[in-house]
């Protein structure tokens, strides 16, 4: 066992860094580091900087145009973008629906959408939920109809996180509804948002934040060449994307990024005279954390370093997802605390660029209790903390 | 003992409570807190007229001579409804201040007016610094000819916007965390040298940010004898603290009732999601926590005229359990509910943004731990 970096692996991440120093822009970097909100197009030049680079798709085989990372890499690369304020590389083109394609998709679907993912022309969204569809997302209900080369796509998918700005919707729909069991009958289909038919309805959520909507669809006429795979083994897909070893779930370098901007606001809050970041109670908590969050970190290293092996990604990547999320909550809790009386302000204007007023308090207070908020989701979405337990229970423990 | 209400404090409660479960909906709620006032002038003339704005005061000052009990009463409907408008700032802080220490002319006149609904008040204290440490006053007073100049910097003033006069804290002799030395001052809101900025805050209320430069105040601007304001500061935050954790109680209550019912309605796997046992256990840890928050919340009501060293243990005990026991039911509810309780539209969400900010307000889980120990501690 050797738990540093090899020379090479210290060259790559000197990469990075250089790559980093030069390419991420400046005013996107700030606003991640300073909780601002982010544009479409803060998304677009940052991801448009790797995707020249070649290192957009991550976790992707060389043969597809990745940069043939092996995990390592792919950890000192998140770490690194994080450390620099690199946003977060949006998930559901480059480390979803691209991977379903590469796996189950048609050489003409790998060859029209791969390149599309990579060069930024198409924004995925993902629409899986439905209003009764959640964590029994096999109870979806949207459905398609054959007619002649075409489905008829009716029904409602909700939650569609950033789908106010997706060209491309990738879709569980129902195509058996008379299947025995529910995970039958559902079919796998790529989506085009401007067909006729479809409506995005913004849902705001509680702090104000417009990043999900939901998605109608009134007879949405979807060519029978835009399913990918088999009629009716949808749902094997979508597992193997649940499953599938995805780079990131754990947050690892966000936690990092948010753990170094917690030490920020406790060095500079005052508690009796003294910085927080002095008092032995707070201190003890902070502490806490940062050792929960070390424990994640080797955790991930471990289960990568047995992918690269070859082992089968199984419960493993549920022990992160729940940790990580626990882990993110509890620093943006300490986050909040830290604040003290001056959590409470709140201007939701002020998170967008171009802001001239003012908020309350010391500049990086405004976001600080919104975000607590926000970060709730994480520990519902993608498979909640409690279905990732009943895996865990289920696949590891037997019971 | 006796935990059971007075006859005129069951009237209170059922009046209070129809009000806020008639007029003040989560719809008109929303609408209110969303308006640019921040709160409804017609609500508040409402609970002027049913007599909540007399509650606490003496009944020789127009009051109803209410004690800690019945402030619990009418906070916690506010807290189940939500409730926005200033009454923790006019009535409890302002004019428990004015009723503490004002000369029988400031009395009168201030307090008729509060418990009319035509004047609201807030208490400017803490600073940019000060964090939740009450005797921590940096802003001066200093004498001149009659009056004073104040000089200084008030941040996160509960409804500092909306009120028509500031209470304001300064010191005029001392070092900055020394008890004696704190004076208050009578400040009108348009007075020469006063800048205020308001902001909303995260849970739909206000605060706002003060900057007093060279205000000079004349003869008659004091609230009691200057430099003896701290006890009478203690002893009011303490009553402060004591609604805060009876609103609490309101809102855990309510948050508690939406849960559970969403619980037994809401299906997923083909059952309601209630029958899942990993549930279940937590949906009665927040019972549990409910039972706990409404014990500790009747015993900071019941000790506010205690003497000091009880009363302030009591006080310290309750708000930082129910702010315990305020944040778990916030992050417990919002996951149990799954995505629908992180939207705008859905009530749930609101309710946990204001109990997770109770906490940020008159002194969080941690300082009232230390505070405790320090009060039973006789130190
Ligand atoms: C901000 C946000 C963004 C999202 N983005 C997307 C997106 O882009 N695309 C998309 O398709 N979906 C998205 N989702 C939806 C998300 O995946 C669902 O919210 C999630 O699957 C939970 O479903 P639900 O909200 O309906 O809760 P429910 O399934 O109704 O669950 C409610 C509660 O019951 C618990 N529960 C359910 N079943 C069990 C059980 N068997 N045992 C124990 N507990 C159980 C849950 O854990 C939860 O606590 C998003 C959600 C949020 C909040």
């Amino acid at each position: 066992m050797d738990l540093n970096y090899t020379p090479e692996e210290r060259a790559f991440r000197d990469e990075v860094r250089a790559f980093l120093a030069e390419k991420l822009p400046k005013d996107v970097a700030s606003k991640e580091k300073n909780d601002k909100r982010l544009t479409k197009d803060d998304h677009l030049r940052w991801m448009g900087a790797l995707s020249e680079r070649g290192w957009l798709g991550v976790n992707w085989p060389v043969e597809y145009g990745g940069p043939g990372w092996d995990p390592v890499q792919r950890h000192i690369f998140d770490e690194e973008c994080t450390a620099a304020g690199g946003p977060r590389i949006l998930s559901f083109g480059v480390f979803m629906v691209a991977h379903v394609i590469m796996k189950f998709g048609n050489q003409a679907q790998k060859d029209h959408y791969l390149p599309r993912i990579l060069d930024l022309t198409d924004w995925w969204c993902q629409g899986y939920s439905e209003p009764g569809a959640g964590s029994d997302l096999a109870s979806l209900k949207t459905s398609a109809v054959r007619d002649g080369d075409h489905y008829v796509v009716n029904g409602q998918k909700t939650w569609t996180t950033l789908g106010q700005h997706a060209n491309k919707i990738f879709c569980l729909v129902r195509t058996d509804p008379k299947a025995p069991k529910p995970q039958q009958g559902i079919s796998f289909l790529l989506i085009d948002m401007d067909t006729p038919g479809i409506t995005v309805r913004p849902i705001i959520l509680l702090d104000g934040e417009h990043e999900v909507n939901e998605v109608f669809f009134d007879n949405v006429r979807v060519p029978l060449e835009n399913r990918v795979g088999e009629e009716n083994e949808g749902w094997t897909y979508a597992k193997y994307l649940l499953t599938h070893e995805r780079t990131n779930i754990a947050g690892v370098g966000l936690s990092k990024e948010a753990m170094r901007h917690l030490k920020v606001i406790s060095g500079d809050q005052v508690k009796g005279g003294r910085p927080l970041i002095e008092d032995p109670v707070f201190r003890a908590k902070m502490a806490r954390v940062e050792i929960d969050l070390m424990a994640l970190e080797m955790t991930q290293m471990r289960v990568l370093a047995a992918a690269q092996e070859g082992a089968a990604p199984g419960a493993e990547s549920s022990i992160l997802k729940i940790r990580g999320t626990q882990i993110r909550q509890a620093i943006t809790d300490l986050s909040r605390r830290a604040l003290g009386p001056h959590a409470l302000p709140f201007q939701s204007d002020a998170l967008d660029e171009g802001f001239n007023g003012e908020t309350l308090g010391p500049d990086y207070a405004n976001p600080v209790a919104a975000n607590y908020f926000n970060i709730r989701k994480q520990s519902i979405y993608g498979g909640s903390n409690e279905i990732q337990k009943n895996i865990i229970a289920k696949m590891n423990l037997g019971l | 003992m006796d935990f059971s209400l007075t006859e005129e404090q069951r009237l209170l409660k059922e009046s209070v409570d129809r009000l806020i479960a008639d007029k003040y909906t989560f719809d008109e709620r929303m609408k209110i807190a969303g308006s640019a006032d921040g709160y409804s002038e017609q609500m508040w003339t409402t609970f002027a007229e049913l007599g909540l704005l007399a509650v606490p005061f003496p009944e020789e000052l127009g009051g109803l001579g209410g004690g800690g009990v019945d402030l619990m009463i009418v906070m916690e409907a506010f807290g189940r409804g939500l409730v926005v408008e200033p009454y923790l700032a006019t009535v409890v802080l302002g004019g428990g201040l004015v009723e503490a220490l004002g000369s029988e002319e400031q009395k009168a006149e201030i307090l008729e007016a509060v418990i009319g609904g035509a004047r609201k008040l807030a208490f400017a204290h803490g600073e940019p610094d000060s964090r939740f440490e009450l005797a921590q006053v940096r802003t001066t007073a200093t004498k001149s000819g009659d009056g004073w100049v104040l000089d200084g910097r008030k941040s996160v003033v509960l409804n500092g916007a909306q009120a028509d006069d500031l209470i304001v804290s300064a010191r005029v002799s001392g070092d900055l965390t020394d008890e004696d030395g704190i004076a208050l001052f009578l400040v009108p809101k348009d007075t020469e040298g006063l800048t205020l900025r308001g902001s909303p805050s995260i849970d739909g209320g206000q605060a706002a940010e003060v900057e007093l430069t060279g205000v000079r105040l004349g003869a008659g601007a004091e609230l009691g004898a200057p430099g003896q304001a701290y006890p009478a500061i203690e002893q009011v935050t303490a009553r402060g603290i004591a609604a805060l954790c009876a609103e609490a109680v309101g809102a855990i209550e309510a948050t508690n009732d939406i849960t559970l019912d969403y619980l037994k309605t809401r299906k997923q796997f083909g059952k309601p999601i209630g029958s899942f046992q990993a549930l279940q256990h937590r949906m009665v840890d927040m019972r549990v926590a409910l039972e706990e928050a409404r014990s500790m919340s009747v015993l900071a009501a019941a000790k506010l005229r205690a003497d000091r060293a009880e009363r302030e243990r009591s006080v310290s005990a309750a708000k930082s359990l129910i702010g315990r026991a305020a944040r778990h039911v916030a992050e417990e509810s919002i996951q149990m509910h799954g995505g629908i309780a992180m939207t705008w539209e859905y009530s749930v969400g609101h309710y946990c943004k204001r109990l997770v900010m109770i906490d940020h307000q008159l002194g969080d889980v941690d300082h009232h731990e230390e505070r405790f120990v320090r009060f039973v501690d006789g130190t």
